[in-house]
């Protein structure tokens, strides 16, 4: 009789870090293939059409449709890194959606009234963009700052008020842009005025990625070098691991809730300001598609590395735009990609016991049975 | 292969069991026999493979190899398959667990009856009260059957556990280390219990490590060492350093070389401490007494009496509710974990992997956990990544840590590597400190090997000859005894008195322990 077992590594190889995912997606790709086929669709069609979708003719110099996805990875990739801070620490943050949301307000509300407001200040986009860059920071971290007291101070849950905060705030960034902040000259269409063209962020390559992406990219290198090279990455990643030890080692909790908050909150809401000042250029419906909750499956598949955050983020956005695409071309419904995805993050997340645990294979005779 | 013994009928016969978790054997080809009427002590080592034996006795594991004969309920000696707790009950054996399992808030009888078949939807509490008084008047067991879980104290605790075994019929009872959490004079009641057990023609297994138990209970001893049967002897043919050398494979000194020297300074003072525990009801109470450079103030206790409570007032891990605590003169009371740090207070949890250490981290992370703040491990809020490396390197070699490298997580060493590093880490930083240094160790053998134990002490009185002020937490008076100056006795919280280590007796102490106030 053979028999498998699973073994506990005592030091991984570093090398199953990217083994491990890279044939975890093969793998999903195999299996949600399978489902392709149960739909009646070719998988292999059906994969060259997400990946004309998502990347294009990428090698023969057209970049319209990478673009795209670049565009979609951006928020993923800030909210990420957001949530992967919190989550080092285990302070689990789902509220970056209404982070976001409060980033993309704050942003749009400098944009929108402070040039009558305050006229002296001059009107050009390094000034206007850390400004809002500022404001939308500010914004996040203040609407992290109230779980992460109420965590400090009173041990309430973050989860319950970090996901309810999330509501509060989009149904307020629904009110502006339907009510309050409403163009008047819109004809009756919800949705705030543009923002003055000095407020938005460059775009490259006549494309709609634009700077929000290095920001992106800068904030990755910001949160590699925080967690692992800083005291207060220590003193996060000790709390995350054991509390106790932490509190034997003398690092305060209290202190790094605070301050691990505000950091995700900010970053969080960086994300909002690149969404309203790269591409909407004002305060309009859609302002997240749901970014701050995507952002925890980012997370989580990119096991919270800074760098692999950028590449799960692509990934999953490639997917995002792929499917857009399979649904125009190929007919199928949009929640294949769904599908898709969801195939994946099973693969990649239970991969992950294979860079833990080895398989041995054990030949045994058959055990004496009653 | 041991022969079979002579008289007394053979109630459970294991035959060349073995059992394999992944990448360990925790039992190759394990024979042994257990009479009616004997009380049979299982001896060895931690990790020597006796609890994963009985748990196949009992049902928890399967044997992978091997099988286990039994004679109870009447029948003769055949082989029977044991596939769960359940099954084993049903075929008369049962276990008294080193933590009990019991329900704090119901009676005695109530737990008894507990998951007991045929006791009926509204059991007569009467009658089973009665039958468990009975029982209880027959065995030395004597506990009020209506008296509630939460009312009693350990040692009553574990007669509920034997008198569960006994109402549920059990022939054969085994007793995983009984007398861990007791005092020596419980221990001894325990000892008359266990003989009456055995005079009823039950037969008794008692694992421990403990050779003075061994030896003053036991009619045989089997002993095992790294999962095999190496002998069972009769007891009245053994002696310590006999079984001591089975056990270990070696011969082992019962003395450690404890250097005369004279304390200097006071480096600790507590004046009239006390703290609550964490439920918040009084553990420490009103407990003053001083420790100076140069000794070792052991502190002995039946578990739970307040010694771990007191190990983080003294850490600055827990406020007070009354009382001062100075070091080096200084009134340091109120002040935080990292003040204590910085003066020098080193602290070896007794809770390794729970406190001591950050399991998922690797151990370059959990060596700088005391030093990170200051250089040469940091410059400014920058961590200096060579400067860690240079001292992992350095604690993995001082303190002969055996891992693969410095990046394994914590949590992949052995229980006695864990501690090594523990201490590389908490006496360096006393070092460090520039101040005399305070070392509280908790329990600092438990769990561990001969070999492992053996380098512990060493640190501990190296450190004393260095001039370190040492509080010693342990629930092993030998090695209070052995190692210590002087020995603290807490009970209920409570300073008993401090008696000299030298001329103190294990009797002595117990009577402390068992909360009789001695003065010197």
């Amino acid at each position: 009789m053979i028999r498998f077992r699973l073994e506990r590594r005592l030091d991984p190889p570093r090398y199953l870090n990217w083994v491990v995912p890279v044939v975890s997606v093969l793998l999903a790709l195999v299996a949600s293939g399978l489902l392709l086929l149960a739909f009646g669709a070719n998988p292999i069609d059906t994969y060259v059409a997400m990946w004309n979708g998502a990347f294009g003719d990428i090698f023969g110099g057209e970049f319209y449709s990478v673009s795209e996805t670049l565009v979609r990875a951006t928020p993923l990739i800030l909210t990420g890194l957001a949530v992967a801070v919190a989550f080092k620490m285990k302070f689990w943050n789902i509220g970056a959606e209404g982070q976001l949301v409060m980033g993309g307000i704050a942003a749009s509300g400098v944009a929108l009234f402070l040039p009558d407001a305050a006229p002296g200040i001059p009107q050009n986009l390094v000034v206007y963009g850390l400004l809002m860059g500022g404001a939308a920071i500010l914004a996040g971290a203040l609407w992290a700052l109230i779980p992460a007291l109420l965590k400090a101070y009173l041990n309430v849950s973050e989860i319950i008020v970090t996901l309810m905060l999330n509501y509060i705030a989009i149904l307020w960034y629904s009110q502006l842009f339907t009510t309050s902040w409403k163009d008047p000259a819109g004809f009756g269409f919800p949705g705030s005025a543009l923002f003055p063209e000095y407020t938005w962020l460059p775009r490259f390559f006549n494309t709609r990625v634009n700077l929000a992406i290095f920001i992106g990219l800068l904030a990755a290198v910001f949160v590699w070098v925080l967690l692992s090279k800083t005291r207060a990455g220590y003193e996060i990643r000790l709390l995350g691991d054991n509390p106790e030890a932490a509190r034997f080692a003398g690092v305060s909790m209290f202190r790094n809730i605070i301050l691990v908050m505000l950091v995700s909150g900010g970053l969080a809401g960086l994300a909002g300001m690149g969404e309203v000042a790269g591409i909407s250029h004002k305060l309009q419906q859609g302002l997240s598609a749901n970014n701050g909750f995507t952002a925890i499956i980012v997370a989580w598949v990119a096991k919270l590395q800074p760098w692999a955050i950028v590449l799960v983020s692509i990934l999953l956005a490639a997917v995002f735009v792929g499917g857009d695409q399979i649904q125009m071309t190929m007919g199928l419904p949009a929640s294949v990609a769904q599908v898709v995805q969801g195939v994946m993050l099973f693969f990649v997340l239970g991969g992950d016991i294979f860079s833990r645990y080895r398989i041995r294979v054990v030949r045994q005779h058959a055990e004496v049975t009653a | 292969m041991t022969p079979e013994p002579e008289g007394g009928e053979v109630a459970v016969a294991i035959r060349g069991l073995t059992k394999r978790f992944p990448g360990v054997l925790a039992n190759e080809n394990v024979d042994l026999t257990v009479r009616r009427g004997e009380i049979h002590a299982l001896l060895g080592e931690n990790g020597a493979g006796k609890s994963t034996l009985m748990s196949c006795l009992v049902g928890l594991y399967r044997p992978t190899e091997g099988h286990i004969e039994l004679a109870t309920g009447g029948e003769p000696l055949h082989q029977v398959d044991i596939h769960s707790p359940r099954d084993a009950i049903r075929l008369g054996i049962g276990m008294v667990y080193q933590h009990f399992k019991l329900v704090a808030n119901q009676t005695v009888a109530e737990n008894v009856i507990l998951g007991v078949e045929g006791v009926g939807f509204v059991p007569n509490m009467k009658k089973v009260e009665a039958e468990v008084a009975e029982l209880g008047e027959r065995f030395g067991l004597k506990v009020d059957p209506t008296a509630e879980i939460w009312q009693l104290s350990v040692g009553l605790l574990q007669r509920v556990e034997i008198l569960k075994l006994l109402y549920r019929g059990a022939e054969i009872l085994i007793l995983d280390e009984p007398t861990a959490v007791l005092t020596p004079q419980e221990s001894a009641e325990l000892g008359v219990t266990l003989r009456h057990l055995a005079n009823d023609g039950r037969a008794v297994i008692f694992i421990s490590h403990k050779l003075d138990e061994v030896l003053a209970f036991s009619d045989r001893v089997t002993v095992l060492r790294a999962g095999r049967n190496v002998a069972t002897i009769d007891t009245k043919d053994a002696d310590k350093a006999g079984l001591a050398k089975l056990m270990v494979g070696r011969e082992v000194l019962f003395d450690s070389d404890r250097e005369d020297h004279d304390p200097g300074a006071v480096v600790l003072s507590c004046d009239n401490v006390s703290a609550n525990d964490s439920r918040g009801l009084p553990a420490v109470a009103a407990v003053s007494f001083e420790v100076r450079s140069g000794e070792i103030l052991g502190v002995a206790g039946v578990a739970g009496n307040g010694q771990f409570e007191l190990a983080e007032c003294i850490t600055g891990l827990r406020s007070l509710t009354a009382g001062r605590i100075s070091l080096h003169g200084d009134d340091v009371t109120g002040i935080s974990p990292r003040g204590f740090i910085r003066r020098g207070v080193s602290h070896v949890p007794a809770d390794r992997l729970g406190m001591g250490l950050a399991g998922g981290l690797p151990l370059t992370d959990n060596f700088i956990m005391k030093r990170y703040k200051s250089a040469p491990i940091s410059k400014g809020r920058f961590l200096r990544k060579r400067a860690i490396t240079t001292l992992s390197d350095e604690y993995i070699k001082k303190f002969a840590v055996s891992t693969p490298s410095s990046a394994t997580p914590a949590r992949n060493l052995s229980g006695g590597n864990q501690q090594k590093a523990i201490l590389a880490r908490e006496i360096d930083a006393g070092a460090k400190s520039g101040l005399t240094p305070l070392i509280v160790a908790a329990y600092p053998t438990r769990g561990l090997d001969v070999g492992a134990i053996e380098a512990v002490r060493e640190a501990l009185l190296a450190e004393r000859l260095r001039g370190a002020a040492i509080i010693l937490i342990s629930e092993d008076l030998d090695e209070l005894l052995v190692l210590s100056d002087r020995v603290m006795v807490l009970h209920s919280g409570e300073n008993m008195g401090v008696v000299d280590a030298v001329q103190a007796t294990k009797e002595r102490v117990g009577l402390m322990m068992a909360g009789e106030s001695v003065t010197q």
